[in-house]
Protein backbone atom coordinates (compact mmCIF):
# COMPACT_ATOMS: atom_id res chain seq x y z
CA UNK A 1 0.00 0.00 0.00
CA UNK A 2 1.34 3.50 -0.86
CA UNK A 3 0.98 5.94 1.46
CA UNK A 4 -0.17 9.42 0.41
CA UNK A 5 2.19 12.45 1.15
CA UNK A 6 0.06 14.89 0.19
CA UNK A 7 -0.01 17.71 2.45
CA UNK A 8 -1.48 21.11 2.58
CA UNK A 9 -0.42 23.53 4.68
CA UNK A 10 -1.59 27.17 6.47
CA UNK A 11 -0.61 29.46 4.44
CA UNK A 12 1.62 32.45 5.98
CA UNK A 13 2.53 36.15 4.99
CA UNK A 14 6.45 35.37 5.11
CA UNK A 15 6.07 32.18 3.08
CA UNK A 16 5.93 29.89 5.36
CA UNK A 17 3.22 26.94 6.01
CA UNK A 18 1.74 25.64 9.42
CA UNK A 19 0.40 22.00 9.99
CA UNK A 20 -1.95 23.59 12.56
CA UNK A 21 -4.29 27.19 12.49
CA UNK A 22 -4.34 28.17 16.30
CA UNK A 23 -5.26 30.71 18.00
CA UNK A 24 -2.59 31.78 21.01
CA UNK A 25 -3.40 33.36 23.86
CA UNK A 26 -0.72 34.74 26.15
CA UNK A 27 0.13 36.32 29.42
CA UNK A 28 2.90 38.25 29.66
CA UNK A 29 3.13 38.05 33.01
CA UNK A 30 2.02 35.71 35.67
CA UNK A 31 -0.60 37.92 37.24
CA UNK A 32 -2.15 37.97 33.96
CA UNK A 33 -2.19 33.93 33.74
CA UNK A 34 -5.68 33.13 35.10
CA UNK A 35 -7.34 35.43 33.10
CA UNK A 36 -6.13 33.97 30.10
CA UNK A 37 -6.32 30.71 30.84
CA UNK A 38 -10.21 31.73 31.76
CA UNK A 39 -10.43 33.18 28.07
CA UNK A 40 -8.58 30.05 26.32
CA UNK A 41 -10.59 27.19 28.51
CA UNK A 42 -13.99 26.76 27.21
CA UNK A 43 -11.91 26.90 23.30
CA UNK A 44 -9.48 24.20 24.07
CA UNK A 45 -11.02 21.88 21.66
CA UNK A 46 -10.99 24.61 18.91
CA UNK A 47 -7.54 24.87 19.07
CA UNK A 48 -6.69 27.77 21.32
CA UNK A 49 -3.86 27.47 23.18
CA UNK A 50 -2.02 29.15 26.11
CA UNK A 51 1.34 30.19 26.61
CA UNK A 52 3.18 32.84 28.04
CA UNK A 53 6.16 34.36 30.82
CA UNK A 54 5.16 34.66 34.21
CA UNK A 55 8.41 36.49 35.34
CA UNK A 56 8.01 40.72 35.74
CA UNK A 57 11.92 41.72 35.00
CA UNK A 58 12.51 42.12 31.21
CA UNK A 59 14.74 39.17 29.83
CA UNK A 60 15.58 40.17 26.00
CA UNK A 61 15.38 36.15 25.51
CA UNK A 62 12.07 35.31 26.93
CA UNK A 63 10.70 38.45 24.60
CA UNK A 64 12.72 37.17 21.73
CA UNK A 65 10.96 33.55 22.31
CA UNK A 66 7.45 35.01 22.47
CA UNK A 67 7.92 36.90 19.26
CA UNK A 68 8.76 33.58 17.65
CA UNK A 69 6.46 31.64 19.18
CA UNK A 70 3.52 34.10 18.55
CA UNK A 71 4.92 34.22 14.13
CA UNK A 72 5.26 30.72 14.47
CA UNK A 73 3.61 28.82 11.03
CA UNK A 74 1.36 26.61 13.33
CA UNK A 75 -0.14 29.80 15.08
CA UNK A 76 -3.25 31.84 12.69
CA UNK A 77 -3.81 34.59 15.34
CA UNK A 78 -3.02 36.08 18.86
CA UNK A 79 -4.49 37.76 21.94
CA UNK A 80 -2.15 39.01 24.17
CA UNK A 81 -3.41 39.45 28.24
CA UNK A 82 -1.61 41.97 30.46
CA UNK A 83 -2.09 42.96 33.63
CA UNK A 84 -0.44 46.58 32.88
CA UNK A 85 2.63 47.47 35.43
CA UNK A 86 4.96 44.15 33.79
CA UNK A 87 7.88 45.24 32.32
CA UNK A 88 6.88 42.95 28.77
CA UNK A 89 7.53 45.39 25.88
CA UNK A 90 3.51 44.60 24.97
CA UNK A 91 3.54 46.97 22.19
CA UNK A 92 6.72 45.68 20.77
CA UNK A 93 5.44 42.03 20.97
CA UNK A 94 1.94 43.14 18.98
CA UNK A 95 3.25 45.18 16.06
CA UNK A 96 5.64 42.13 15.08
CA UNK A 97 2.74 40.14 15.58
CA UNK A 98 0.99 42.56 13.49
CA UNK A 99 3.83 42.65 10.57
CA UNK A 100 3.52 39.54 10.27
CA UNK A 101 0.18 39.26 8.62
CA UNK A 102 -1.57 37.71 11.97
CA UNK A 103 -5.00 38.77 13.97
CA UNK A 104 -3.68 40.72 17.01
CA UNK A 105 -5.43 42.35 19.83
CA UNK A 106 -4.09 43.26 23.25
CA UNK A 107 -5.94 43.36 26.70
CA UNK A 108 -5.05 45.13 29.39
CA UNK A 109 -6.04 44.17 32.89
CA UNK A 110 -5.84 47.10 34.34
CA UNK A 111 -7.44 49.43 32.01
CA UNK A 112 -10.44 46.96 30.87
CA UNK A 113 -11.69 46.65 34.44
CA UNK A 114 -10.84 43.62 36.27
CA UNK A 115 -10.61 39.63 35.53
CA UNK A 116 -14.32 39.40 34.74
CA UNK A 117 -14.26 42.12 32.34
CA UNK A 118 -11.71 41.08 30.36
CA UNK A 119 -12.27 37.16 30.90
CA UNK A 120 -15.64 38.43 28.82
CA UNK A 121 -14.04 40.48 26.10
CA UNK A 122 -11.50 38.11 25.46
CA UNK A 123 -14.07 35.32 24.67
CA UNK A 124 -16.01 37.82 22.97
CA UNK A 125 -12.69 38.59 20.65
CA UNK A 126 -11.59 34.60 20.30
CA UNK A 127 -15.18 33.60 19.19
CA UNK A 128 -14.99 36.47 16.51
CA UNK A 129 -11.25 35.52 15.36
CA UNK A 130 -12.22 32.12 15.07
CA UNK A 131 -14.92 32.38 12.94
CA UNK A 132 -13.23 34.92 10.72
CA UNK A 133 -10.59 32.49 10.79
CA UNK A 134 -12.31 29.87 8.42
CA UNK A 135 -11.56 29.29 5.53
CA UNK A 136 -8.34 29.74 5.93
CA UNK A 137 -6.18 29.91 2.88
CA UNK A 138 -3.92 26.78 2.04
CA UNK A 139 -1.40 25.77 -0.35
CA UNK A 140 0.14 22.51 -0.74
CA UNK A 141 2.97 21.62 1.55
CA UNK A 142 6.23 19.74 0.32
CA UNK A 143 7.87 17.61 2.96
CA UNK A 144 11.03 20.08 2.23
CA UNK A 145 9.03 22.87 3.98
CA UNK A 146 8.47 20.98 7.27
CA UNK A 147 11.18 21.23 10.41
CA UNK A 148 11.25 18.36 13.14
CA UNK A 149 12.75 18.65 16.32
CA UNK A 150 13.59 15.71 18.71
CA UNK A 151 14.00 15.49 22.16
CA UNK A 152 13.74 12.64 24.99
CA UNK A 153 12.52 12.49 28.45
CA UNK A 154 11.84 10.28 30.80
CA UNK A 155 14.67 7.97 29.22
CA UNK A 156 15.51 4.46 30.22
CA UNK A 157 17.72 1.72 29.51
CA UNK A 158 16.01 1.01 26.16
CA UNK A 159 15.61 4.56 24.93
CA UNK A 160 19.15 4.40 23.21
CA UNK A 161 18.75 0.92 21.66
CA UNK A 162 15.18 1.37 20.38
CA UNK A 163 13.15 5.22 19.95
CA UNK A 164 16.36 7.09 19.78
CA UNK A 165 18.04 5.25 17.13
CA UNK A 166 14.46 4.87 15.40
CA UNK A 167 14.14 8.50 15.39
CA UNK A 168 17.62 8.94 13.88
CA UNK A 169 16.65 6.89 10.55
CA UNK A 170 13.30 8.52 10.95
CA UNK A 171 15.31 12.18 10.63
CA UNK A 172 17.97 10.85 7.84
CA UNK A 173 14.64 10.09 5.47
CA UNK A 174 13.33 13.66 5.84
CA UNK A 175 16.39 15.03 5.18
CA UNK A 176 17.02 13.11 2.23
CA UNK A 177 13.46 14.73 1.31
CA UNK A 178 14.85 18.27 2.02
CA UNK A 179 13.51 18.56 5.36
CA UNK A 180 14.65 20.63 8.40
CA UNK A 181 15.65 18.39 10.94
CA UNK A 182 17.16 19.89 14.85
CA UNK A 183 18.15 18.11 17.64
CA UNK A 184 19.41 19.07 21.00
CA UNK A 185 20.33 18.16 24.79
CA UNK A 186 24.24 19.38 24.46
CA UNK A 187 24.80 18.46 28.22
CA UNK A 188 23.44 14.80 27.18
CA UNK A 189 26.18 15.15 24.50
CA UNK A 190 28.90 14.87 26.29
CA UNK A 191 31.56 12.12 25.63
CA UNK A 192 30.85 11.94 21.71
CA UNK A 193 31.45 15.62 20.51
CA UNK A 194 34.53 14.64 18.61
CA UNK A 195 32.51 11.82 17.00
CA UNK A 196 30.26 14.40 15.70
CA UNK A 197 32.43 16.83 14.71
CA UNK A 198 33.32 14.53 12.15
CA UNK A 199 30.22 15.47 10.86
CA UNK A 200 30.45 18.99 10.39
CA UNK A 201 30.21 20.33 6.73
CA UNK A 202 32.70 22.57 7.11
CA UNK A 203 35.71 22.09 9.89
CA UNK A 204 34.82 25.87 11.73
CA UNK A 205 31.59 24.25 12.53
CA UNK A 206 33.05 21.35 13.66
CA UNK A 207 34.90 23.39 15.99
CA UNK A 208 32.05 25.34 17.15
CA UNK A 209 30.67 21.54 17.76
CA UNK A 210 32.85 20.67 20.28
CA UNK A 211 32.97 24.16 21.91
CA UNK A 212 29.11 24.13 22.05
CA UNK A 213 29.45 20.52 24.01
CA UNK A 214 32.40 21.79 25.89
CA UNK A 215 30.01 24.47 27.11
CA UNK A 216 27.49 22.93 28.66
CA UNK A 217 29.96 20.43 30.18
CA UNK A 218 31.08 23.54 31.94
CA UNK A 219 27.77 24.59 32.90
CA UNK A 220 26.51 21.56 34.23
CA UNK A 221 29.73 20.91 35.77
CA UNK A 222 29.27 24.54 37.78
CA UNK A 223 25.85 23.37 38.74
CA UNK A 224 27.10 20.29 40.20
CA UNK A 225 24.90 18.32 37.38
CA UNK A 226 26.90 15.57 35.93
CA UNK A 227 25.37 13.71 32.96
CA UNK A 228 26.77 9.41 34.03
CA UNK A 229 25.56 8.52 37.37
CA UNK A 230 25.19 5.22 39.25
CA UNK A 231 21.64 4.36 38.07
CA UNK A 232 22.85 4.46 34.69
CA UNK A 233 25.34 1.51 35.44
CA UNK A 234 22.93 -0.14 36.96
CA UNK A 235 20.82 -0.06 33.86
CA UNK A 236 23.71 -1.36 32.22
CA UNK A 237 25.33 1.73 30.67
CA UNK A 238 28.90 1.74 31.18
CA UNK A 239 30.46 4.58 30.53
CA UNK A 240 29.86 8.52 29.52
CA UNK A 241 30.34 7.68 25.89
CA UNK A 242 27.65 4.60 25.49
CA UNK A 243 25.15 6.79 27.49
CA UNK A 244 25.65 9.88 24.75
CA UNK A 245 25.74 8.01 22.09
CA UNK A 246 22.16 6.73 23.00
CA UNK A 247 20.96 10.34 22.79
CA UNK A 248 23.14 11.29 19.94
CA UNK A 249 21.51 8.34 17.99
CA UNK A 250 18.67 10.71 17.56
CA UNK A 251 20.34 12.60 15.28
CA UNK A 252 20.92 10.13 12.52
CA UNK A 253 23.95 9.98 10.36
CA UNK A 254 23.31 12.42 8.17
CA UNK A 255 25.74 15.88 7.96
CA UNK A 256 25.18 18.51 10.53
CA UNK A 257 25.24 21.45 8.84
CA UNK A 258 24.74 24.45 11.54
CA UNK A 259 24.07 25.18 15.07
CA UNK A 260 21.11 27.32 16.25
CA UNK A 261 20.29 29.03 19.56
CA UNK A 262 16.92 29.31 20.87
CA UNK A 263 14.34 31.53 18.03
CA UNK A 264 16.93 31.09 15.13
CA UNK A 265 15.40 29.49 12.16
CA UNK A 266 17.22 27.41 9.81
CA UNK A 267 18.61 29.51 6.60
CA UNK A 268 17.95 25.64 4.71
CA UNK A 269 16.92 22.34 5.16
CA UNK A 270 19.22 19.91 6.82
CA UNK A 271 20.39 18.62 10.27
CA UNK A 272 21.28 21.48 12.61
CA UNK A 273 22.30 21.12 16.57
CA UNK A 274 19.78 23.58 18.62
CA UNK A 275 22.73 24.77 21.74
CA UNK A 276 20.02 25.69 24.38
CA UNK A 277 22.75 26.43 26.99
CA UNK A 278 23.03 29.82 28.32
CA UNK A 279 26.56 31.88 27.15
CA UNK A 280 28.57 33.48 29.93
CA UNK A 281 27.98 32.96 33.47
CA UNK A 282 26.15 30.42 35.34
CA UNK A 283 22.69 32.44 36.67
CA UNK A 284 18.99 32.03 36.45
CA UNK A 285 19.80 28.29 37.15
CA UNK A 286 19.20 24.98 35.19
CA UNK A 287 19.63 25.58 31.34
CA UNK A 288 16.34 23.62 30.73
CA UNK A 289 14.01 22.83 33.95
CA UNK A 290 12.31 20.82 32.69
CA UNK A 291 11.08 18.80 28.66
CA UNK A 292 8.69 21.01 27.75
CA UNK A 293 11.11 24.28 27.83
CA UNK A 294 13.24 22.52 25.69
CA UNK A 295 10.67 21.45 23.89
CA UNK A 296 9.08 25.39 23.60
CA UNK A 297 12.68 26.03 22.03
CA UNK A 298 12.41 23.44 19.30
CA UNK A 299 9.22 24.85 18.52
CA UNK A 300 10.53 28.75 18.18
CA UNK A 301 13.13 27.41 16.27
CA UNK A 302 10.56 26.93 13.66
CA UNK A 303 9.50 22.90 14.44
CA UNK A 304 5.66 22.18 12.65
CA UNK A 305 6.16 18.66 15.79
CA UNK A 306 8.22 17.16 17.85
CA UNK A 307 9.55 14.43 17.65
CA UNK A 308 9.74 13.03 21.62
CA UNK A 309 11.96 9.02 22.46
CA UNK A 310 10.08 8.25 26.05
CA UNK A 311 11.25 5.03 27.98
CA UNK A 312 9.79 5.37 31.46
CA UNK A 313 6.58 7.12 29.64
CA UNK A 314 6.16 10.78 29.47
CA UNK A 315 3.12 11.88 28.50
CA UNK A 316 3.19 15.50 27.55
CA UNK A 317 2.34 17.16 24.52
CA UNK A 318 3.05 20.49 23.78
CA UNK A 319 1.72 24.61 22.81
CA UNK A 320 1.81 25.28 18.92
CA UNK A 321 3.41 22.03 17.65
CA UNK A 322 2.26 18.89 18.47
CA UNK A 323 4.16 16.10 19.85
CA UNK A 324 4.63 12.43 18.60
CA UNK A 325 5.64 10.41 21.36
CA UNK A 326 7.90 7.26 20.33
CA UNK A 327 8.00 4.75 23.50
CA UNK A 328 11.22 2.82 23.50
CA UNK A 329 10.01 0.47 26.14
CA UNK A 330 7.78 -1.81 25.01
CA UNK A 331 6.84 -2.55 29.11
CA UNK A 332 6.11 1.35 29.14
CA UNK A 333 3.75 0.78 25.84
CA UNK A 334 1.43 -1.54 27.08
CA UNK A 335 1.08 0.37 29.83
CA UNK A 336 0.53 3.37 28.82
CA UNK A 337 -0.13 2.76 24.79
CA UNK A 338 -2.79 5.69 25.12
CA UNK A 339 -0.03 8.33 25.83
CA UNK A 340 1.46 6.70 22.94
CA UNK A 341 1.99 7.21 18.95
CA UNK A 342 4.47 4.91 18.17
CA UNK A 343 5.55 1.20 20.00
CA UNK A 344 9.40 1.25 19.02
CA UNK A 345 9.80 -1.43 21.97
CA UNK A 346 8.35 -4.03 19.00
CA UNK A 347 12.27 -3.86 18.37
CA UNK A 348 12.97 -5.97 21.54
CA UNK A 349 9.90 -7.82 21.20
CA UNK A 350 11.34 -9.24 17.90
CA UNK A 351 7.87 -7.73 15.89
CA UNK A 352 9.71 -5.11 14.36
CA UNK A 353 13.43 -4.01 13.09
CA UNK A 354 14.80 -0.86 13.60
CA UNK A 355 14.65 0.44 10.11
CA UNK A 356 10.55 -0.72 10.40
CA UNK A 357 10.22 1.14 13.15
CA UNK A 358 12.39 4.31 11.52
CA UNK A 359 9.86 4.11 8.83
CA UNK A 360 6.76 3.96 10.97
CA UNK A 361 7.84 7.51 12.47
CA UNK A 362 8.75 8.66 9.72
CA UNK A 363 5.25 7.63 8.26
CA UNK A 364 3.90 9.25 11.65
CA UNK A 365 5.14 12.94 10.50
CA UNK A 366 3.49 12.77 7.72
CA UNK A 367 0.35 11.85 9.32
CA UNK A 368 0.85 14.67 11.48
CA UNK A 369 1.25 17.30 9.31
CA UNK A 370 -1.67 16.06 7.37
CA UNK A 371 -3.70 16.74 10.78
CA UNK A 372 -4.23 13.64 11.96
CA UNK A 373 -3.77 14.13 15.92
CA UNK A 374 -1.38 12.87 18.02
CA UNK A 375 -1.94 10.70 21.29
CA UNK A 376 -1.20 13.66 22.85
CA UNK A 377 -3.27 16.50 21.55
CA UNK A 378 -6.09 13.89 21.05
CA UNK A 379 -5.93 14.11 25.35
CA UNK A 380 -5.45 17.45 25.38
CA UNK A 381 -1.75 17.87 26.41
CA UNK A 382 -0.76 21.57 25.84
CA UNK A 383 2.32 21.88 28.50
CA UNK A 384 4.10 25.22 27.89
CA UNK A 385 7.09 26.95 30.07
CA UNK A 386 9.37 29.96 29.50
CA UNK A 387 12.38 30.88 31.64
CA UNK A 388 14.96 33.52 32.08
CA UNK A 389 17.91 32.84 30.14
CA UNK A 390 20.50 35.29 28.41
CA UNK A 391 22.35 33.66 24.77
CA UNK A 392 24.62 35.72 22.59
CA UNK A 393 24.22 35.61 18.71
CA UNK A 394 25.43 32.91 16.44
CA UNK A 395 29.35 32.94 15.75
CA UNK A 396 29.80 33.67 11.84
CA UNK A 397 30.70 29.23 11.21
CA UNK A 398 27.37 28.55 12.87
CA UNK A 399 24.92 28.57 9.88
CA UNK A 400 25.32 27.22 6.11
CA UNK A 401 24.88 29.91 3.49
CA UNK A 402 21.30 30.17 2.22
CA UNK B 1 34.29 -7.16 9.91
CA UNK B 2 30.81 -7.20 10.61
CA UNK B 3 28.97 -9.22 13.33
CA UNK B 4 24.89 -10.54 13.86
CA UNK B 5 23.08 -12.58 15.62
CA UNK B 6 19.66 -14.18 14.10
CA UNK B 7 19.24 -14.59 17.84
CA UNK B 8 16.06 -12.14 18.95
CA UNK B 9 17.68 -11.61 22.48
CA UNK B 10 20.69 -9.61 21.13
CA UNK B 11 20.50 -6.50 19.79
CA UNK B 12 23.18 -4.96 17.22
CA UNK B 13 22.36 -1.38 17.04
CA UNK B 14 25.26 -1.05 14.16
CA UNK B 15 26.69 -3.56 11.89
CA UNK B 16 29.99 -2.23 12.82
CA UNK B 17 29.54 -3.20 16.68
CA UNK B 18 31.18 -5.79 18.58
CA UNK B 19 29.39 -5.83 21.44
CA UNK B 20 25.14 -6.81 21.13
CA UNK B 21 22.88 -5.87 23.95
CA UNK B 22 20.47 -8.65 25.72
CA UNK B 23 17.06 -7.65 24.99
CA UNK B 24 16.09 -9.71 27.72
CA UNK B 25 17.73 -11.24 30.83
CA UNK B 26 19.95 -14.41 29.73
CA UNK B 27 20.67 -16.89 32.00
CA UNK B 28 24.49 -18.55 32.76
CA UNK B 29 25.03 -21.17 30.64
CA UNK B 30 21.77 -20.76 27.64
CA UNK B 31 23.66 -21.25 24.25
CA UNK B 32 22.59 -18.13 21.64
CA UNK B 33 23.95 -17.65 18.07
CA UNK B 34 26.85 -15.18 17.43
CA UNK B 35 28.55 -14.75 14.75
CA UNK B 36 27.89 -18.10 13.33
CA UNK B 37 28.58 -19.90 16.43
CA UNK B 38 26.55 -21.36 19.39
CA UNK B 39 28.38 -19.13 22.64
CA UNK B 40 27.28 -20.61 25.88
CA UNK B 41 26.71 -17.34 27.91
CA UNK B 42 28.94 -17.39 30.62
CA UNK B 43 27.04 -15.64 33.33
CA UNK B 44 23.76 -14.45 33.71
CA UNK B 45 23.14 -11.11 31.61
CA UNK B 46 20.15 -8.84 33.14
CA UNK B 47 18.31 -7.12 30.22
CA UNK B 48 20.11 -4.22 28.82
CA UNK B 49 23.31 -5.19 29.68
CA UNK B 50 26.31 -5.83 26.82
CA UNK B 51 27.78 -8.93 25.64
CA UNK B 52 31.00 -9.51 23.40
CA UNK B 53 30.10 -10.77 19.15
CA UNK B 54 33.97 -11.36 19.50
CA UNK B 55 36.79 -11.46 21.32
CA UNK B 56 37.95 -8.27 22.46
CA UNK B 57 41.60 -8.10 23.48
CA UNK B 58 43.27 -5.65 26.17
CA UNK B 59 42.74 -2.53 25.22
CA UNK B 60 40.66 -3.25 21.93
CA UNK B 61 37.82 -0.53 21.56
CA UNK B 62 34.62 -1.70 22.74
CA UNK B 63 32.33 -0.52 19.86
CA UNK B 64 28.27 0.34 20.04
CA UNK B 65 26.69 2.67 17.63
CA UNK B 66 29.74 2.35 15.23
CA UNK B 67 31.66 3.77 17.27
CA UNK B 68 33.99 3.58 20.41
CA UNK B 69 32.39 3.49 24.07
CA UNK B 70 35.56 2.73 25.79
CA UNK B 71 38.34 -0.14 25.98
CA UNK B 72 38.84 -3.35 27.35
CA UNK B 73 40.72 -3.40 30.77
CA UNK B 74 41.33 -6.95 29.87
CA UNK B 75 40.28 -9.62 27.52
CA UNK B 76 37.11 -10.43 27.09
CA UNK B 77 36.12 -13.83 25.41
CA UNK B 78 33.22 -14.15 23.07
CA UNK B 79 29.24 -13.85 24.87
CA UNK B 80 30.92 -12.28 27.78
CA UNK B 81 29.11 -9.61 29.47
CA UNK B 82 30.75 -6.49 29.20
CA UNK B 83 30.25 -3.83 31.68
CA UNK B 84 32.19 -1.93 34.45
CA UNK B 85 34.52 -5.16 35.60
CA UNK B 86 36.10 -5.68 31.95
CA UNK B 87 35.83 -2.31 30.15
CA UNK B 88 36.67 1.40 31.23
CA UNK B 89 35.99 5.01 29.45
CA UNK B 90 38.48 6.93 27.48
CA UNK B 91 36.77 9.89 27.54
CA UNK B 92 38.73 12.64 28.21
CA UNK B 93 37.30 16.11 28.22
CA UNK B 94 39.08 18.64 26.66
CA UNK B 95 38.30 21.42 29.14
CA UNK B 96 38.09 21.03 32.53
CA UNK B 97 35.97 23.07 35.16
CA UNK B 98 37.59 26.41 36.52
CA UNK B 99 38.38 26.50 39.76
CA UNK B 100 36.38 29.99 40.31
CA UNK B 101 33.00 28.65 38.72
CA UNK B 102 32.18 26.15 41.80
CA UNK B 103 29.94 26.97 43.26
Amino acid sequence: MTISHKMLGYLRQDGRKGIRNYVAVCYLVECAHHVARAIANPFEERGVHLIGFGGCYPNAYAERMMRKLCTHPNVGAVLLVSLGCESFDRRGLEEAIRQSGRAVHSLVIQQTGGTRKTIDMGRQWIQTTLAMMEPFPTAPMRLHELVIGTVCGGSDTTSGITANPAIGLAFDLLIAQGATAIFEETGELIGCEHIMAERAVTHDLADELIATVGKAAKYYATLGHGSFALGNAEGGLTTQEEKSMGAYSKSGSSKICGILKPGDAAPTGGLYLLDMVPDGPVRFGFPNINDNAEIAELIACGSHMILFSTGRGSVVGSAISPVIKVCANPQTYHRMADDMDVNAGRILEDSATLAEVGREVFESVIATAQGKKTASESLGHQEFVLTYKYFEPLGPSCLPHA
Amino acid sequence: MEFSSSDARLLFVDPKDNVCTATRAIESGTPVQLSGHTVFISETVPFGFKIAACKIALDDKVVKYGVPIGSATRDIAIGEMVHVHNMKSDYLPTYTLDPRDRP
